[in-house]
């Protein structure tokens, strides 16, 4: 069977009997199987329980109780998406034997629509980090170039997808975590707005800012995706409904009148040339199809990750206090006292990265310095949201590249961590700002790698999105990484 | 900001991380860059701007405090490192 089919694709033929369940969730597997030994994009790979629930989910389809066009199609979850009895680590020692008793409600959702679940997905330990690095399981290796990182933290999710190992992952995006891996692996991510899909069972990294989205071959499965898994949940008070949740009709090749605003000061100093004309070339495609295309000054771009580090990193500190060694996880071995076990355990448990953010957290939130720095960040993600809101006055779609370059080598981030923050430069201010936002590829550079571009809308215009993703992509190819096809089954 | 072995102490209290004087040392450096790096705020004049947490308007949001939930202690107490009588297993709190 052809792997490269995307979710919607292979949801069709599984509809019209071309392919069984059961048939499309061994392909799968067995890619999964021939490929992991380089790509190391899973922690968690369940062949056992996918093919039993691919036998069930053939019954309901057959039966006509499921019908969805996702029904029957094998997803992978990033690993910091509880789900009942199976495997969740959030790639961390910590978690390491952690299973939970619940699952999560975007996850619950997409197995109502009839999803197989193959496994769980590697990922930046508590999705701190932009490559997949920071793993306790290992990095996970871009499918385009085993030499350099997948991006991340969903980094898995996303080399997963583009290796072909499934045909579609879920994410998280706390500061570009779903889009960035997407850019840097040529597939398509999309972080929805803030409160549009539950974050119940999502292990919160910083709860203000995390959301779970798709990644996926092109934007026609994002929306069929997002479709499934957003709505208001009662276990997640942040969660909302809103109109305008009818993704897939915004699946039309027409921009016509659709205002477009690009931000001069994304394609300043610092930005990769090759990804510069990528992402002004898509811009032009745009106009070409009839859409209004501007440049403007969206201001205060370089406070946007001060202010985020700040944030994430306390709310980071907060979240992570409950591991402790008592309800769950790992403990450490010898203690001589509570405190001593919780220190021990937590000292044990946790890398590196990990240890930062919660010490910046602290230190951010303790007493004679919450006013300088936290409230400060609170103060400046105020003003970016306004400046986001006077260019939606303007524009219906912000357009710019997602990382100031393609995929790096593998190592050359983790010896400086300011330097990797700095790539989040173009992503981060979206989730301060609580935005949606959409990652897709635009173009390959001179070494083979893919660029990403990047779309924004106003809050809850999912739609505006993907309208203009869509009518970009009918003009490209997608393109697979020599990798997959090589090791096509 | 010069990050001294005091502050290193008190945030290890703050984080519940023991250090090693080696991560010690590290931690100093690295936060003493973080924050010189987000002190780059300072350039912005944030007089009279409301410190935002949300970023659109929703409110408390309430409900009946009525259990929907079944009894999952056994289920709950399945990942406990260590369990006793269906509780959790702590080392002694107090003499």
């Amino acid at each position: 069977m052809d792997l490269n089919l995307t979710a919607v694709e292979l949801g069709k033929k599984i509809k019209n009997k071309e392919i069984s369940v059961v048939e499309a969730a061994s392909a799968y597997l067995d890619s999964i199987e021939a490929k992991e030994k380089e790509i190391n994009a899973f922690v968690t790979i369940d062949r056992e329980g996918a093919l039993k629930r691919a036998e069930e989910v053939q019954g309901l389809i057959d039966a006509g109780k499921v019908t969805g066009p996702l029904a029957g199609v094998p997803v992978a979850i990033k690993d910091n998406m509880c789900i009942d009895g199976m495997l969740t680590t959030c790639s961390s020692k910590i978690l390491s034997n952690f299973k939970p008793a619940f699952t999560a409600t975007a996850v619950e959702k997409l197995q109502a629509a009839g999803a197989v679940i193959v496994g769980k997905t590697n990922m930046d330990e508590f999705a701190m980090g932009s490559t997949t690095e920071t793993s306790f399981y290992g990095e996970t290796k871009n499918p385009w170039d085993l030499t350099r990182v997948p991006g991340g933290s969903s980094g898995g999710s996303a080399a997963a997808v583009a290796a072909e190992e499934v045909p579609y992952a879920l994410g998280s995006d706390t500061g570009g975590s779903i889009r960035q891996p997407a850019g840097f692996c040529g597939v398509t991510g999309m972080k929805p707005t803030y409160g549009r899909v539950s974050r119940y069972g999502l292990i919160a990294y910083g709860s203000s800012l995390d959301q779970i989205g798709p990644i996926a071959k092109d934007v026609t499965d994002c929306a069929a995706i997002l479709e499934a898994i957003s709505g208001k949940d009662d276990k997640d008070s942040t969660s909302v409904k809103e109109a305008g949740d009818d993704f897939m009709a915004a699946l039309t090749d027409d921009v016509k009148g659709l205002r477009i605003g690009i931000p001069r000061d994304y394609f300043g100093e610092g930005l990769d040339a090759e990804v510069k004309a990528a992402v002004m070339a898509a811009a032009k495609v745009l106009e070409e199809k009839g859409a209004e295309v501007e440049e403007f000054d969206l201001s205060l771009v370089e406070y946007a990750i001060p202010a985020y580090y700040i944030i994430a990193s306390a709310e980071a500190s907060s979240n992570l206090e409950r591991f402790d060694g008592v309800k769950y996880g790992y403990r450490t071995a010898e203690f001589t006292d509570l405190h001593n076990m919780y220190k021990k355990t937590r000292s044990e448990g946790f890398g590196p990265e990990v240890k930062r953010r919660i010490m910046l957290g602290s230190f951010v939130l303790s007493s004679g310095y919450f006013d300088a720095y936290y409230m400060k960040a609170l103060r400046t993600k105020a003003l970016i949201k306004q400046a986001f809101d006077r260019a939606f006055e303007k524009y219906d779609v912000i357009l710019g590249p997602v990382a100031p370059t393609t995929a790096l080598k593998l190592g050359e981030s983790l010896s400086d961590p300011i330097k990797m923050y700095l790539g989040d430069v173009y992503t981060v201010s979206v989730n301060l700002a609580g935005l949606p936002g959409i990652s897709l590829p635009c173009g390959y550079d001179s070494n083979g790698l893919p660029i990403g571009l990047q779309l924004l809308a106003r809050h809850f215009d999912e739609k505006s999105i993907i309208r203009a993703s869509y009518a970009f992509e009918q003009s490209r190819e997608y393109k697979r990484p020599a990798f997959a096809v090589e090791r096509g089954l | 900001m010069q990050i001294t072995d005091e502050t290193i102490k008190y945030v290890g209290i703050l984080a519940k991380l023991e250090l090693s004087d080696e991560e010690k040392e590290q931690a100093k450096k690295d936060m003493s860059n973080m924050l010189q790096y987000v002190g780059k705020l300072n350039e912005l004049d944030t007089e009279g701007v409301e410190p935002m947490s949300h970023t659109f308007s929703v409110h408390n949001v309430f409900r009946e405090d009525v259990v929907t939930n079944g009894d999952e202690r056994d289920n709950m107490l399945k990942n406990a490192p260590e369990q006793k009588e269906g509780a959790y297993k702590v080392p002694k709190t107090f003499e």
